[in-house]
């Protein structure tokens, strides 16, 4: 039995442009009938390969279920997503589990590591559950990149805050993922620790040609990006190119008005 | 606080019914056992609330001769019919009967067995008044025995033999079969129960016949007239017969016969509590673990109250409060489970023979101590982990990973060490078979429990290590999967050892009791081996002795050198009733080889006693000292000891002549026929020979060598079956404990086992994780279990030596067999919670608390 999944042509060059990730008309409602939520409604947007997005939306917008959809956490509605070629609505749970496995990096907010494993042992689990032998020389370059040398025995409670995150963007990093999904990295870290995470993921997609989407509140954080999409009720409501935290908030603060004049 | 509690009682269901799990079975089996010695107990009153008859003469006994011990009444015993007519005459008897009754008749079934052969007696009665004050028998069909070829029998008996009037069928008696009609069909007392026993009756003249006494009853039933007490009667009976008879009122026979047993059952209580209490004990790790995760897995809603203002007295009480709920609620539906383990015990006992008829017995005292035990129990293990919960510090609340303080191993690991050696010590001083063979069992007894309880407190300790090395390969064979599960069984040492502990209790006794089954088994062999020199033993195949007409008989057969009789009794030693065999001195040495120590099998002659060492030891008797010793039957005689043999469990520790033993007033009946072939005769002959013989005594069966060693090995295997039995229930409940471990354990991984989906573990290889663990959960558990039951059974052999379990045999295969079964049962145990884990929502388990 094959443990990979055939992604069509795997492993893309990443300075060659193109499509990381899409969704095509992507719907998510919740519930039925009368208590029926439309989180996604009909969004259609795409990542290019070696590009940093930040979605912002205030709470409810529907942001992180766009990225739980993207990365194949949650099931759509309508719509169709894909990764690379592979279109995710296609897909039954283990392929689906070796597609995250395999194509897809998580930073998650909180509860990022395994306890009782090793920061080494969680930087290579993807692989290790894959049964793979992890690229020995990449992962020494992730390793180094990260900057934990000498703590990469240490179990997750003994490291701190923003090094757990670290381990994690590592994790990421590791297998080599057609994209990487973050989950408000920073949201949990003192602002020091999170420019720490920021820059990294900066870096990795500068450095490493790394396509990364991460789903955050903080203009400051979103101001690390190529780009940023803003989502409300659903949709997305603009796009800017280049941000900065001010350019950011203003225009959050522009979304705040107009919705609250609609 | 109480609107809290009860909030997060609903809220948590499962968690509920999982911490109730525990209870149920702990207080299933206390209320199971204590139901079934109700019933065992009714079942008897309810046989001597039977006793009909005001007055009842028998002849008198030297002494209290027990339910258990009654000696068939043979031609010296029971009363002369002569005494009828003088009872009859006495002032207030308004109307009396001679009753008869022997045992060792049975009536043959359709398959050609014995009716209730399986361990219960058969008993021959007359059936001689239809006066329901004098007889327990009420006819329900057909009519009253008349002449030698009529029986009637009782309702079960015809039951089960699917009998019906008109019959004809064989009855087999002490001196043989016949051919009989069923010609009637009677109640025996108020249910028809008769515990298995079964009833075969005959008019009076046949039934004396069967007894091999036509002058004699068994004993005289009298009636008291209309306004005659029953105690006023008994002194004008007492009055009118000889000294050598006495009367008992019924009240005085009802009790002195539920006296004896009382007696005799107690064994049953104290083997079925102590089973009881192992459940408990077993159960009670399950509620302490279950209690203690779950208030770990609360320490932040308990540290959010504490915010909130609430003291930490209103935490633990919270904690407890819960805690009595679920005792509540596990008791009654332990309570409920606990009925149907009785009947379940009550199935079992009956394929041995021991019929309960009737309902259960459900008495107060099950309801009492059912939910005392589970309450208590449940709220003792509660207050521990209540104590840790109230001290987690308000601000933990505010933090994500929240963590009990864990406390130290050491003093576990101090008290564990010396329980351990206290133990060890007992064990070594039982084994060196310090004291007499009871004192050095109970002190092996007592050692196995300090050991196991030092085993217990220092399991935790141990799991690292001990893990490292059972569990360390799994990584390499499973990969990371293999990982997680060896550091997921590790993580926990405490909660690991706990869950672990109660298989170990479970395997621990098994395996004692293996071992020593295995050990006697081959005992057996060995003192068979060297001891029997018979080549064929003839003992009866139920209960009872036959008649002395086989051994004549077995004489005559061709090729047979000698048949050594040997007989059972009991009699009076000083002040303690002691079990008697009776065999001919001529061809003990033959029959049965004896290590004398001093004296020979020629020191039986005449008024002389053979006793075993251990006896003449404790005794401090030596040869040629005079034993004075009282027969049940009035007779004392002093007995000149004219042999000391080392103990051999086919001779018993006291032994008469047979000459003796008639001169006693026992009954000339055999209980094992020992027969040695001339030399050079063809054994295949003479064994055709005496078949030939025995076919004409269907009770009564012959066994080769090793025909009568495997017969002897059987009813140790009986027993081990009936104890496996019992202990398969606290193994039950150990599996029930790692499912509860594990399926708590899941619940309180989701984040990680939602992380680990999330980065692409797939649900197969997620379930593969959870078994692995309870695999290496269960077999830490077994093996420490195996370790310490082997310790156990070597020493109770060693401790036994001097009572015939000579040989110490370990089974080996069998105890392989054990671990891998309990390997087996981890993989059983993790397959629910392994699949609640593989079905977990990966979304939310990663994004909601």
């Amino acid at each position: 039995m094959s443990d990979t999944v055939e992604l069509g042509e795997s492993r893309v060059d990443r300075d060659e442009g193109g499509d990381a990730a899409r969704a095509d008309g992507l719907t998510k409602i919740y519930g039925q009938g009368d208590t029926e939520v439309v989180a996604l409604d009909s969004v259609s947007v795409a990542f290019r390969r070696g590009e940093f997005t930040a979605i912002m939306g205030p709470s409810g917008s529907g942001k992180s279920t766009l990225m739980h959809c993207m990365a194949g956490l949650d099931s759509v509605s309508r719509g169709r997503v894909s990764i690379g070629d592979v279109d995710l609505t296609t897909l039954g749970d283990k392929q689906l589990t070796r597609l995250r496995r395999d194509a897809v990096g998580f930073v998650f907010q909180a509860f990022n590591l395994v306890p009782t494993l090793t920061a080494r042992e969680n930087i290579t689990l993807p692989t290790d559950i894959a049964g793979r032998k992890p690229d020995r020389a990449w992962l020494d370059t992730v390793i180094e990149t990260v900057g934990l040398g000498d703590r990469l025995g240490h179990r997750p409670s003994e490291l701190s805050g923003g090094q757990q995150q670290r381990v994690a963007c590592a994790r990421a990093l590791a297998s080599r993922p057609q994209i990487i999904f973050a989950d408000e990295p920073t949201g949990n870290l003192d602002s020091r620790s999170g420019a720490e995470i920021l820059a990294f993921l900066r870096r990795s997609v500068d450095e490493m040609g790394q396509t990364v989407v991460m789903v955050t509140h903080d203009p400051g954080a979103a101001a690390y990006a190529d780009r940023v999409l803003f989502l409300a009720d659903g949709r997305i409501v603009d796009e800017m190119r280049s941000p900065t935290a001010e350019t950011v908030l203003e225009e959050l603060k522009r979304l705040d008005t107009l919705s609250r004049g609609a | 606080m109480l609107r809290a509690v009860v909030r997060s009682l609903l809220a948590h269901k499962l968690r509920l019914v999982l911490s109730g799990v525990a209870v149920v079975l702990g207080v299933a089996f206390v209320a199971g056992s204590l139901v079934f010695t109700d019933t065992l107990g009714r079942t008897f009153d309810d046989l001597f609330a039977s006793i009909s008859a005001d007055v009842t003469v028998t002849k008198k006994t030297s002494y209290d001769t027990g339910l258990f011990t009654s000696a068939a009444p043979g031609t010296e015993q029971g009363v002369p019919t002569s005494l009828l007519p003088r009872i009859r005459r006495v002032d207030g008897v308004a109307d009396a009967i001679g009753d008869v009754q022997t045992q060792g008749v049975y009536l043959v079934g359709r398959d050609g067995k014995a009716v209730g052969g399986q361990g219960a007696p058969g008993i021959g009665i007359n059936f001689s008044t239809a006066n329901p004050e004098l007889s327990s028998l009420t006819l329900e069909q057909g009519h009253r025995p008349h002449g030698p070829d009529q029986v009637a029998v009782d309702t079960k008996t015809a039951g089960k033999a699917d009998l019906t009037v008109g019959q004809r069928r064989r009855v087999l008696t002490p001196s043989g079969a016949r051919t009989v009609r069923v010609v009637g069909i009677f109640k025996f007392g108020k249910t028809g129960g008769l515990a298995g026993a079964s009833l075969v009756a005959f008019d009076t003249a046949s039934a004396q016949r069967l007894l091999g006494a036509s002058d004699r009853f068994s004993s005289i039933s009298i009636e008291a007239a209309d306004g005659v007490s029953a105690d006023t009667l008994k002194r004008r009976v007492l009055a009118a017969i000889p000294g050598a008879y006495e009367a008992k009122t019924k009240q005085q026979l009802t009790k002195e016969s539920s006296d004896d047993l009382q007696q005799g059952l107690r064994f049953f209580d104290v083997f079925l509590l102590v089973f009881a209490g192992i459940a408990l004990v077993v159960g009670s790790f399950l509620i302490l673990n279950t209690f203690s995760m779950l208030v770990a897995q609360r320490s932040r809603e308990l540290a959010l109250l504490r915010a909130l203002g609430a003291s930490r007295r209103q935490v633990r009480r919270s904690v407890l409060a819960e805690a009595v709920v679920v005792g509540v609620l596990g008791s009654t539906a332990g309570l409920a489970l606990g009925f149907g383990l009785a009947a379940l015990l009550r199935a079992l006992f009956g394929s041995f023979g021991l019929e309960l008829d009737g309902p259960l017995v459900f008495s107060v005292r099950t309801v009492v101590w059912s939910y005392a035990v589970g309450v208590v129990v449940t709220t003792v293990a509660a207050y521990l982990p209540a104590r840790r919960a109230s001290r987690v510090p308000p601000v933990a609340a505010m933090r994500d990973d929240v963590a009990l303080p864990e406390r130290s191993l050491r003093i576990r690991a101090a008290l564990g060490t010396l329980l351990v050696l206290g133990g060890a010590a007992a064990l070594g001083l039982g084994a060196a078979g310090a004291g007499s063979g009871s004192q050095s069992a109970s002190l092996v007894g007592a050692g196995a429990a300090l050991l196991l309880f030092g085993a217990v407190a220092l399991s935790p300790v141990l799991s690292r290590p001990v893990l490292a090395v059972l569990a360390g390969w799994l990584p390499r064979v499973f990969g990371t999967v293999g990982r997680l599960a060896h550091e997921n069984a590790r993580r926990n040492p405490r909660r690991t050892a706990a869950t672990a502990s109660a298989l170990m209790i479970g395997l621990a006794l098994v395996t004692s009791m293996s071992v020593l089954g295995a050990s006697t088994t081959a005992s057996i062999d060995k003192l068979l081996d060297r001891v029997l020199g018979a080549d064929f033993v003839i003992a009866n195949q139920v209960q009872g002795p036959f008649s002395p007409k086989v051994a004549q008989q077995a004489r005559q057969v061709p090729g047979v050198a000698s048949v050594a009789e040997q007989r059972f009794g009991q009699a009076k030693v000083g002040s303690s009733t002691v079990f008697l065999s009776a065999i001919d001195p001529a061809f003990v040495s033959q029959a049965i080889k004896l290590d004398f120590v001093a004296g020979s099998a020629q020191g039986l002659r005449g008024h002389g006693l053979l006793v075993d060492s251990s006896v003449a030891d404790a005794k401090h008797w030596r040869l040629g000292d005079t034993v004075t010793v009282t027969f049940p039957f009035g007779g004392t005689e002093h007995l000149r000891i004219g042999g000391i043999y080392k103990p051999n469990q086919a001779m018993g520790t006291y032994n008469i002549s047979l000459r003796t033993f008639e001169r006693a007033g026992f009954a000339e009946q055999d209980n094992f026929l020992y027969v040695t072939a001339r030399d050079g005769a063809h054994l295949a002959q003479v064994k055709a020979g005496l078949k030939k013989v025995t076919a004409a005594y269907p009770i009564v069966a012959l066994k080769d060598q090793t025909e009568f060693k495997d017969q002897q090995k059987s009813q140790v295997q009986q027993f081990l079956f009936l104890v496996y039995a019992l202990l398969v229930l606290s193994v039950l409940i150990a599996v029930l404990g790692i499912v509860n471990t594990l399926a708590l354990s899941v619940i309180e991984r989701t984040h990680e086992i939602g992380l680990l989906r999330a980065v692409g573990m797939a649900r197969r290889q997620l379930r593969r994780m959870i078994r692995l663990e309870s695999v290496v959960i269960a077999v830490y558990g077994a093996l420490l279990g195996a370790v310490l039951g082997l310790a156990f059974g070597v020493t109770l052999q060693h401790a036994l030596a001097g009572q015939g379990i000579e040989v110490l045999r370990v089974p080996a295969v069998q105890l392989v067999v054990f671990l891998v079964l309990a390997a087996l049962a981890g993989v059983l145990a993790a397959l629910w919670p392994a699949r609640r884990a593989a079905r977990l929502d990966v979304l939310r388990a990663i994004t909601t608390e």
